[in-house]
């Protein structure tokens, strides 16, 4: 069955939304960074990565799928608050442009970890292959995997909100994001919130893994790294530094990837990262600051 | 007295590239790649200084005016008997045209300058994050063409077949002349304008500077110069488009900034600096007898130890090993001041 007017298949569709809901997810996970410390954090799918190397290795121990994931949030939340320690925070005060080398250099030796440890093959993660079966909701097929994966972002999305709008950790935060150093003299706690927000970019990283790694459960030192280089444009065609945006963002160029990828033929679609990083010029000579953003905001990079 | 001041800056550099030259003319053809390499990376990296040396905004795009100058050299330079068999869907014209080496890299300098004009005129207008990431856009969107569009180029092949001209002195000449245009330009009215944009935007344009132009120049001077570079690049060993893409940008981009990215001194000392590590370290996968022991690293060590390295370097010094400053001789300064 399908919409005959886009010549869209429903799984077509559903696996966009999905999609969207992953990047939106990632958008977050970098936009908060981004708030508090005013750097784009270029290894953030290497942490990604990480999550899903956890995973296939849980697989691969035959540990319950509980204790894979349990594996996988720990991975990635040990290397996020590592990364801050060592090397986000003694850089903090520096210019942009040395944060940025410094999280290629990180995303770098994550991955170069990662090429050592387990080669360019790669290892497969089976745990969570059910949820790739598929569900027929009223004589359409839909995998299983693409309203999981859509209810669960929509839930790490509302439990942010949540904990943006609502405790004083969140305030804090947006606080910080708005202005740093005023946020600062009022009483905020640099590396506390810095920490917090890193804590919770890695959280949303390992669900990212988690998600991703039931879509392609194929796992090589480069998972995600496409992936992160597309949500890092729409979290900027968004709005960076402020959370709402830039879930918009990256749900939108996911959605636009998914529908686009499944919808054009290969003869074009092998040009679609040519469309859509054409539309992110586009859209930021005509609204620099993002398509969603209100107002004026100015970033050191 | 200032004259000589600002020549010594530029025989800093200058004299630092011909040692490296002349340490390369002695080594075996085997450990004389690495040092062909590391000119080569001068040449890259001089031309990202000079648009990001001198604006202080971050490209990540230079390195598709990089891999767009490999392929103009690279396609124009394949000898036409072989061309059928590399890249059986070029368009006409290329398919019978064959330049020799020199005119190969001036096509290269052109066609990324040029590129660079195009792209410039529009991107010149973004300024801070905005620009950065537009500039990875032109990056990606440059790569996923050149990998699929077989029309211009042998599409995800390698390029093989390429006369390998870059030999250690075509790279010192290479290297040289990026750094003698990049301080000719520094040094010129619209390279002080420039850098006074960079200084303080808003007393810049109130003494009547565009800063859009100046950048515009920038960008396309430093365009022609990647271009340029990577015609080098292409000459030396068979390249494909992955090996111009991220990897490339990172390493450039840390190489610049590990140097210290406001000076022309900073560009060339980072990039012989970090060309030297990672020749050393793929040599010590290999096995390296130092200091009477032998250093056997398992491979793969490389990447890993230069990151970190790349790291300790950027928390310890974070304005670069020059601290951003050009070369000047420290027994000069001391006679000056009364001891």
């Amino acid at each position: 069955m399908t919409l005959a007017v886009l010549n869209v298949s429903w799984q077509t569709l559903a696996d966009a939304a999905s999609l969207g809901g992953i990047y939106a997810l990632m958008a977050v996970g970098i936009g908060l960074v981004f708030g508090v410390l005013r750097l784009v954090n270029f290894a953030y799918g290497q942490l990604i990565m990480a999550g899903a190397f956890a995973l296939a290795l849980g697989a691969q121990w035959n540990w319950p799928v509980w204790a894979s994931i349990l594996l996988c949030f720990a991975t990635v939340l040990v290397l996020s608050t590592l990364m801050d320690r060592l090397v986000f925070r003694p850089l903090r005060t520096q210019s942009p442009a040395v944060m940025l080398v410094a999280t290629f250099a990180v995303s770098f030796l994550l991955q170069s970890i990662a090429l050592l440890w387990f080669g360019s093959l790669g290892k497969i993660a089976t745990s969570l292959a059910p949820l790739n079966r598929v569900w027929v909701i009223s004589g359409v097929d839909i995998r299983k995997i693409s309203i999981v994966s859509i209810a669960v972002a929509a839930v790490c999305l509302l439990l942010l909100q949540l904990l943006l709008e609502r405790t004083s950790v969140g305030l804090h935060m947006r606080a910080a994001a708005m202005d740093f150093r005023t946020a600062r003299m009022l009483g905020v706690r640099a590396n506390r919130v810095i920490g917090g927000a890193v804590l919770i970019s890695g959280v949303l990283a390992a669900v990212v893994a988690v998600m991703l790694t039931v879509q392609t459960p194929l796992v090589t030192p480069t998972f995600a790294l496409s992936d992160t280089i597309i949500v890092l444009a729409g979290v900027v065609l968004g709005g960076l530094n402020r959370p709402v945006p830039a879930t918009l963002g990256g749900f939108t160029i996911g959605f636009a990837s998914g529908l686009l990828g499944g919808a054009l033929p290969t003869a074009q679609s092998q040009y679609l990262p040519s469309f859509l990083f054409g539309a992110v010029i586009l859209v930021l000579l005509v609204r620099p600051n993002g398509l969603f953003a209100r107002g004026g905001s100015t970033e050191r990079v | 007295m200032r004259r000589a001041g600002e020549l010594t800056q530029l025989a800093g550099p200058i004299v630092l590239v011909l040692l490296a030259a002349l340490l390369g003319t002695t080594a075996s053809t085997a450990t004389q790649v690495y040092f062909i390499n590391s000119l080569v990376s001068v040449a890259i990296v001089v031309a990202l200084y000079v648009f990001i040396g001198n604006t202080g905004v971050l490209s990540f795009g230079h390195i598709s005016f990089v891999a767009l100058g490999a392929w103009t050299a690279g396609v124009l330079s394949v000898p036409s008997g072989v061309k059928p068999a590399i890249m059986p869907n070029l368009v006409g014209f290329l398919r019978h045209t064959t330049v020799g080496n020199v005119p190969s890299l001036a096509f290269a300098a052109i066609v990324g300058g040029v590129f660079a004009l195009v792209v410039g005129l529009a991107l010149m207008r973004l300024s801070g994050l905005a620009a950065g990431i537009a500039t990875f856009a032109v990056l990606q969107i440059v790569n996923n063409i050149l990998q699929y569009y077989e029309k211009i180029g042998p599409g995800q092949n390698t390029f093989s077949s390429v006369p390998e001209t870059t030999g250690i002195w075509q790279a010192a000449v290479g290297a040289l002349l990026a750094v003698a245009v990049a301080f000719a330009y520094q040094r010129s009215r619209f390279g002080r304008m420039l850098r006074a944009t960079r200084e303080d935007p808003a007393a810049a344009s109130a003494a009547g500077i565009s800063m859009y132009r100046q950048r515009l120049g920038a960008f396309v001077l430093s365009g022609a110069l990647a271009g340029f570079a990577g015609g080098l690049y292409v000459h030396l060993l068979p390249l494909n488009a992955n090996a111009l893409y991220l990897d490339l940008t990172f390493v450039t981009l840390a190489m610049l900034v590990v140097g210290g990215a406001s000076s022309l001194w900073g560009a060339v000392v980072g990039a012989l600096a970090i060309s030297a590590l990672d020749s050393f370290l793929s040599e010590a996968e290999n096995g390296v007898k130092i200091l009477g022991g032998t250093l056997d690293l398992p491979s793969g060590t490389r990447v890993i130890v230069e990151g970190i390295l790349m790291a300790l370097i950027l928390i310890a010094r974070p304005s670069g090993l020059t601290g951003g400053r050009e070369f000047a001789l420290p027994r000069l300064r001391r006679r000056r001041s009364p001891a």
